[in-house]
């Protein structure tokens, strides 16, 4: 886990564990009347907890956010310990589309407010954390946001309740022991604890959050760096000039975000250390499991790193104990050390959260991370929910949701949850005719930035209403719950959907992969399926896919198997306007999915259709028949004229031929039955 | 005894003449007596004869395998008998016993071999064992790795070797090296192993199959230095033998200094390509290796040629240095640009894999290419990209000069999406400012409003066209309603006389009567002004004098005037009890005409009154007598459960195509139809040869309306399907999924290299656009059905694109 953006660090826990006050004086404290009521309470003002902050009081809606730090973004002040942010803040990119400059901005929160775009904060690529402080000074002032600042929430707990919305208060107890009444719980606290291993000699290894970011303390010093993940490689290259060498000690082998496409590994501005290892400039990477380590402390002070193996051999004094070259004279690591330093990464802070929350970790993979569902609520209990960096175990090594360009939309879709179950207000959708569905889609997948970054995690979704002539478009809605959109969106899936999402190829990115390989992208369209690079794919169900069929899709797929898939052939531009590369296809997959002719047409086709045939093609219905056709400037139509145009018109048939095709032939007429798209899952 | 015996040789007899009756057409099997044989044996002539008894079965397989031999045999000037051994005249080539009988083979009267007639179990076995055993000293059967080494360097500078492994001998491979042998023998040292270890000193991995290689012996003159070797890759038999040994015969590289397009080696007869190496005088010796490392590389796949280029007449584009000429007939020549001479082996093997794939995808080449761009609107942009439009007339509006621009001046506000055209005064490019069209509440491209200060944005619904705008944004300059606070104003706005630069864009002006008091009339007037605004003036007159209007033109108040320009008249309409909807309905009645010219902008209002169309087609200016008749019809009421209109086919050219529609060829003009749009779709036409006049109309009006006319066609009443199919990803996903892991691995470097350097030369029209993962494309359509039905016609008209 790097320092990308990662939020607040809540509170130290020891001083935590002192205030977690027993029931008996929580009551005391507000003895009659109860404690005071908020619908929402946000724990943390961090980057996640300002942005929910945001959108609840867009909403007018009753919060509260509780700060344990004076200002927001306190992990901000302190972490990364050497201030350059990796998160990117790209400020030009040639287009003035403000959606699609988010997509290259990683660390603007999302807001109504212009000025409140990072790139006024910093012209750096890689800004510095003091500015990001500043940042979010300025957005929770600017917008007024309500932040209880100094307010430390030692312990949370669960009071059950018939009235409360889920059945349930959830009550924080504060430093004081004044006690706080809420409705909904946000938990954006992100991961505060260093993570920790246990190895015999730990006590002599340094930690990340207090070692020194001086490299002149490191002068001719022999390091040995616990951990391979940005923190780590970031330690590494503050002090690479100045060390004999640096030593870097994992379990498992380094993951380059460049290969993984995963924004917490290792990124390119700090892999220094990568480039003097293979050229061997004496640092060193090695992989082996830290729990089967010791490290021995000699007379002279160095550090040699053995094994618990051998200090379970009985006495031995510290310079007798064995060591790895004893044994084998050509061990790798018989070098001594002059510092060790752990660069673990962190974990979430489960100490204040009661037993009742049932808030417990996610499991083997994700121990740092508390359990929740796709929806980000608590499986322990509901409204609790937890965002931000918190919330990343929905996609770990994934997509972005554990950083801000990822959480900032994954918090406004929690809002819109929110709204819908509490408020009844419904997702925000648009509603257009179908002829517009084309349309729609590319211009979503060529602007929308909370698709691009939590690509496999939002997704668009069309809905298709009765008879297929209109659909409603809903917006980053979180894909993993397709299932229960109707019941959490309060829109209807009538007559199919289809989910616009982006991926990488399927079998592209990962550790070991070779992302350079020849062919890695496909230009033609069909070829689209093999596309690699992140790249708009759309999938069609005839009616919405149940829960199981989610959970169980099969693998590597990130939504259940569709009736029909397309994919938008991969863009080196990332720009898929092309009219015969990107909309043509996809206009074709549209119509088949849809079983209708999706094509636009000139009022003088329309005209012509309207006086051949009983039946109009829906861009002609939705706007010729309105009196709302295209009529074309002169010179284009008289091209048009020149050139046999509108083409087809001699094709179109008379009864008597079947409709078949005139002379000079065009498939402009229903043509022979095609079978569509979704005809085929009966055959598969 | 006798009599049987002699029957016996009758019958023998007949047989042998049987056999020289139809000697010209089947080979026969000669069947022959011991002595009778013996005595035609001709010395140093190879002969197979089969011994059997007399009273053996006239069939058996092997029999029947002996007879398909005998042609082949006799080509190779070896004669077959099957000897009948009688008991009267005994040979010791006849068996004791029946399953014991052998075949010999004979040169002269010399018995060479023996064979049980179990190892020649087929023809292929019988022509390779007879061969193979006549050729003893030609083919050199060898078993060690070190028999192959002592025969190779025996050989080196003096002769080249015919390698050939067969799984064992008898084979159809091994008849086929034999009989190479039969022609080259002499002229090649023939090789044969069945040792599977043998070949695998010769480093190959697939044994399963039997191999011929061409050792290039004959040029290697230092000992240590190993022949050179060139497996063929085709599989083994007799002809493809011959064709590789042919190929190896010719000269590796030739030079040559005419047109590529004349040359003409043994490598094109035998369908192999040919790759020229384009050199020059200064570079000769140095192209001339990379040729012959080039030809080595190549030999048995292309012919390699040095072309000099000083030397030649034509022209060769300049930078190309490799000339590859495919063995079709007619096959452009391709000029490449080749940086790598690897490239140039990768594609003469991409290529021959190429032309396999095609041979049997020709179906699929007939299918319509789903990538033809069949949107008009699309293709028309698209042709347009280029095309510059004076915009410099239009402000563009962003984010934050849009709500100034708005506020300070009345402005027509464009909103579209990336590149389509535009045409007004301002604009909103939407692709940039997303956000701002959203909050104006454009979420469909294009959108045209009108903000004038103080009133609400007004959207246009009206046709995208320029004078259609031009039409909205004039009559919007105007206040609607006009408020007007005389008489003779009033007298004027009626006549046109007002805002007679606006009268060619509404033909009728609507006015308001009221008298002050009626508030509420007066309210819902205003709202439905506001409705109609942009398409037609309206002004509203409430003064106290408004009785000597509503008397001239016997109207009771409220009421409606509405002046009709063109006819000079003014038509009242109470307006008692009407809300601003039904005003806005009663406006557009009174704007319909009874008898329009149709147009592509006014079919629309027309089809909304859901009745059949009674249109009257013209070639120009309708004629003034028709339009009387029809007029009359009108007045008369006989065209009510219609709406009549007409067509000028020279300012609606579309209407053309219409009639072609509903007639075979164009009908003689004018003329009259029918069209039952809404129910039923059919077609009736007014007949030709009777003229157009009331009487005729009318009854032939009855007539339909009685069934009694027949329609001429019924316009086709399918939904609108999807033109072309879609690429069906799904199951292209499926299939890779069922072959192989879906990885793709890195291992077309080559094929990659030669795209890109293929696109490097796009001005080379002859080059071929065909690689690895197109065919793969071509592939997966097959796999579907769906093009079986395409049309092909339609791929042709898009060169364009």
């Amino acid at each position: 886990m790097g320092l990308l953006a990662a939020t607040l660090l809540w509170g130290p826990p020891g001083l935590l564990l002192t205030f977690a006050l027993h029931p008996a004086l929580c009551s005391s404290a507000a003895p009659t009347s109860g404690p005071p009521h908020r619908d929402y309470c946000v724990l943390g003002a961090g980057p996640a907890g300002l942005q929910m902050a945001y959108f609840l009081q867009r909403a007018g809606r009753d919060y509260a956010v509780f700060e344990r730090a004076p200002r927001p973004g306190s992990f901000f002040s302190r972490y990364p310990r050497h201030r350059k942010l990796i998160s990117i803040n790209k400020r030009h990119t040639g287009k003035a589309n403000a959606e699609f400059n988010l997509r290259h901005d990683w660390n603007s929160l999302l807001s109504h407010d212009p000025r409140l775009l990072f790139r006024h904060y910093s012209s750096a690529y890689f800004p510095d954390a003091s500015d990001m402080v500043r940042y979010l000074g300025d957005f929770a002032d600017r917008l007024g946001l309500h932040v209880l600042y100094n307010t430390t929430i030692a312990h949370v707990t669960l009071n059950k309740d018939r009235q409360a919305w889920n059945g349930h208060y959830f009550i924080l107890i504060d430093q004081m022991g004044h006690a706080h009444q809420c409705s909904v719980l946000l938990v954006a606290t992100g991961l505060s604890v260093p993570n920790q291993v246990d190895f015999p000699g730990y006590e002599h290894v340094e930690g990340y959050e207090s070692v020194s970011v001086d490299p002149k303390d490191f002068e001719g010093q022999n390091v040995l760096i616990l951990g391979r993940g940005n923190s780590a490689f970031e330690t590494a290259e503050n002090i690479l000039g100045v060390t004999n060498f640096i030593h870097m000690l994992s379990r498992s082998r380094v993951r380059l975000s460049w290969a993984t496409h995963y924004v917490g590994d290792l990124r390119a501005i700090n892999n220094g250390l990568l480039d003097t290892y293979q050229l061997k400039s004496l640092d060193g990477l090695l992989e082996s499991d830290l729990t089967d380590l010791a490290i021995v402390k000699d007379h002279e002070g160095k550090f040699h790193v053995t094994l618990k193996f051998f200090l379970e051999e009985g006495n031995q004094t510290a310079d007798t104990i064995t060591l790895p070259q004893d044994d084998n004279d050509n061990f790798a690591m018989r070098v001594a050390y002059d510092r060790v330093i752990r660069c673990l990464g962190w974990n979430f802070d489960f100490s204040i959260f009661n037993k009742s929350l049932r808030l417990s970790s996610g499991g083997e993979f994700s121990k740092k991370y508390p359990l929740i569902k796709a929806s980000y609520e608590s499986k322990g209990s509901r409204g609790l929910f937890v965002l931000g960096t918190a919330s990343h175990s929905v996609d770990y090594r994934k997509s972005a949701g554990g950083f801000i360009h990822g959480f900032r939309y994954t918090v406004r879709a929690v809002h819109r949850l929110l709204e819908h179950r509490h408020h009844s207000v419904a997702w925000p959708s648009t509603e257009h005719p179908v002829s517009q569905l084309t349309s729609s889609i590319v211009r979503r997948v060529n602007e929308a930035s909370g698709l691009y970054q939590m690509f496999g995690v939002l997704a668009d979704v069309a809905l298709l209403k009765e008879n297929a002539t209109a659909f409603e478009y809903l917006e980053e809605f979180p894909v993993q719950m397709l299932a229960q959109l109707e019941s959490i969106t309060g829109r209807r899936a009538g007559r199919g959907l289809f989910v616009i999402n982006m991926e990488y190829g399927r079998d592209f990115s990962g550790p070991d992969k070779d992302v350079f390989f020849y062919d890695r992208s496909v230009g033609h369209t069909g070829d689209a399926w093999q596309s690699n690079f992140l790249h708009p794919v759309i999938y069609y169900y005839k009616g919405l896919p149940t829960e199981q069929e989610v959970r169980f899709r099969p693998a590597n797929w990130a939504l259940p198997r569709p009736t029909a898939i397309h994919h938008i052939v991969e863009d080196f531009l990332t720009d898929w306007t092309a009219p015969v590369g990107h909309i043509l296809p996809l206009r074709r997959f549209l119509e088949n999915c849809l079983d209708t002719d999706l094509r636009s047409f000139y009022a003088e086709s329309c005209f012509l259709f309207a006086l051949t045939h009983q039946k109009l093609p829906p861009f002609c219905q939705e706007g010729y028949l309105r009196t709302q056709g295209l009529m074309g400037a002169e010179n284009l139509r008289r091209r048009r004229v020149e050139r046999g145009l509108p083409r087809g018109h001699a094709s179109v048939g008379r009864h008597r031929e079947d409709g078949g095709q005139g002379p000079k032939g065009g498939p402009l007429v229903p043509g022979p039955p095609l079978q569509p798209l979704g005809g085929n899952k009966e055959e598969l | 005894m006798m009599s049987s015996g002699f029957s016996i040789y009758r019958v023998g007899i007949s047989f042998v003449m049987m056999c020289i009756f139809y000697k010209s057409a089947v080979d026969c099997l000669s069947e022959l007596s011991p002595q009778k044989y013996f005595s035609t044996l001709q010395p140093g002539k190879a002969s197979l004869a089969y011994f059997c008894q007399a009273d053996s079965p006239r069939t058996s397989i092997f029999l029947e395998e002996l007879k398909e031999a005998v042609k082949p045999l006799q080509d190779f000037g070896i004669s077959v008998t099957k000897v009948n051994c009688v008991k009267e005249e005994t040979s010791r080539y006849c068996g004791k016993e029946k399953d014991l009988m052998k075949v010999y083979l004979f040169r002269g009267n010399i018995l060479l071999r023996e064979f049980p007639t179990d190892t020649l179990f087929d023809v292929n076995a019988i022509i390779a064992h007879v061969l193979f055993a006549l050729l003893f000293n030609e083919v050199k059967y060898l078993t060690t790795v070190e028999d192959l080494q002592n025969i190779e360097n025996s050989l080196k500078g003096r002769a080249n070797i015919a390698f050939s492994y067969v799984r064992a001998i008898g084979t159809p491979e091994h008849r086929a090296v034999m009989e190479a042998a039969f022609v080259y023998g002499t002229t090649y040292q023939f090789v044969l192993t069945t040792e599977i270890a043998l070949l695998e000193s010769i480093g190959t991995e697939a044994i399963e199959n039997a191999h011929f290689y061409f050792f290039h012996c004959k040029q290697v003159l230092d000992l240590t230095q190993q022949c050179r070797r060139t497996l063929m890759e085709q599989p083994l038999t007799t002809l493809n033998v011959h064709r590789f040994i042919k190929i190896m015969e010719a000269p590796l590289l030739t030079e040559v200094a005419e047109d590529p397009q004349q040359v003409s080696t043994i490598h094109l007869q035998l369908g192999l390509p040919l790759v020229f190496i384009v050199s020059q005088q200064a570079t000769r010796e140095a192209d001339r290796r990379t040729a012959e490392w080039v030809a080595w590389h190549l030999l048995g796949k292309a012919g390699v040629l040095l072309l000099l280029r000083d030397s030649l007449e034509m022209d060769i584009p300049q930078h190309s240095n490799v000339v590859f000429r495919k063995a079709e007939e007619g096959a452009p020549v391709e000029f490449l640009v080749l940086h790598d001479i690897d490239l140039i082996i990768s594609r003469v093997e991409s290529n021959t894999y190429i032309e396999e794939i095609q041979e049997d995808e020709d179906e699929d080449m007939e299918s319509p290419d789903m990538d033809i761009q069949d949107d008009e609107v699309a293709e028309t942009v698209y042709r347009h990209r280029k095309t510059q439009l004076p915009l410099e007339l239009t402000v563009e509006l962003t984010e934050e000069t849009f709500n100034a621009t708005v506020v300070a001046s009345d402005s027509i506000v464009l909103f579209y999406a990336g590149c389509t055209s535009t045409m007004l005064l301002t604009r909103v490019n939407c692709a940039d400012w997303s956000d701002l069209c959203t909050k104006q509440n454009v979420t469909e491209f294009p959108v045209v409003k009108m903000y004038k200060e103080g009133k609400h944005p007004v959207s246009y619904a009206g046709m995208l066209g320029s004078e259609d705008l031009l039409k909205f944004i004039l009559l919007n300059r105007i206040s609607c309603p006009v408020n007007i606070t005389s008489v003779q104003e009033a007298e004027e706005y009626l006549s046109g006389e007002s805002y007679k630069d606006l009268v060619p864009y509404s033909s009728v002006s609507v006015l308001g009567l009221f008298s002050p008091n009626m508030t509420t009339a007066k309210e819902d007037f205003t709202e439905a002004a506001d409705y109609l605004r942009g398409c037609v003036i309206t002004g509203i007159y409430s003064e106290e004098d408004a009785l000597i209007l509503s008397n001239k033109y016997a109207a009771t108040l409220p009421a409606l005037l509405l002046a009709r320009h063109k006819e000079g008249e003014v038509e009242s309409i109470p307006l008692a009890n009407s809300r601003a909807q039904d005003i806005v309905q009663i406006v557009t009645n009174a704007l319909l005409e009874t008898f329009p010219e149709i147009t592509v902008k006014n079919l629309p209002i027309y089809l909304r009154l859901q009745k059949p169309l009674f249109i009257l087609f013209s070639d120009g200016s309708i004629n003034p007598q028709y339009k009387k008749a029809i007029l009359t019809l009108v007045q008369e009421k006989h065209l009510d459960s219609l709406t009549p209109c007409w067509l000028n086919l020279k300012n609606t050219p579309v209407g053309r195509v219409i009639l072609q529609t509903y007639f075979d060829a164009l009908p003689p003009l004018p003329c009259i139809v029918v069209v039952n749009l809404h129910s039923g779709g059919q077609v009736f036409v007014f007949p030709a040869e009777q003229a157009i006049t009331e009487q005729n109309i009318l009854s032939w009006l009855k007539k339909l309306e009685a069934g009694l006319e027949s329609h001429i066609t019924i316009l086709p009443a399918q939904e609108w399907k999807p033109p072309l199919p879609a690429y069906d990803f799904l199951s292209m996903m499926d299939a890779a999924a069922s072959q192989h892991p879906t990885r793709k691995e890195p291992k077309c470097t080559k094929e990659t290299n030669v795209q890109e350097n293929d696109k490097k030369q796009h001005e080379d029209k002859s080059t071929v656009r065909k690689e690895p993962t197109e065919t793969l494309r071509i592939k997966h359509w097959n796999r579907s059905n769906w093009f079986k039905e395409g049309e092909k016609s339609f791929k042709h008209d898009n060169k364009e694109l």
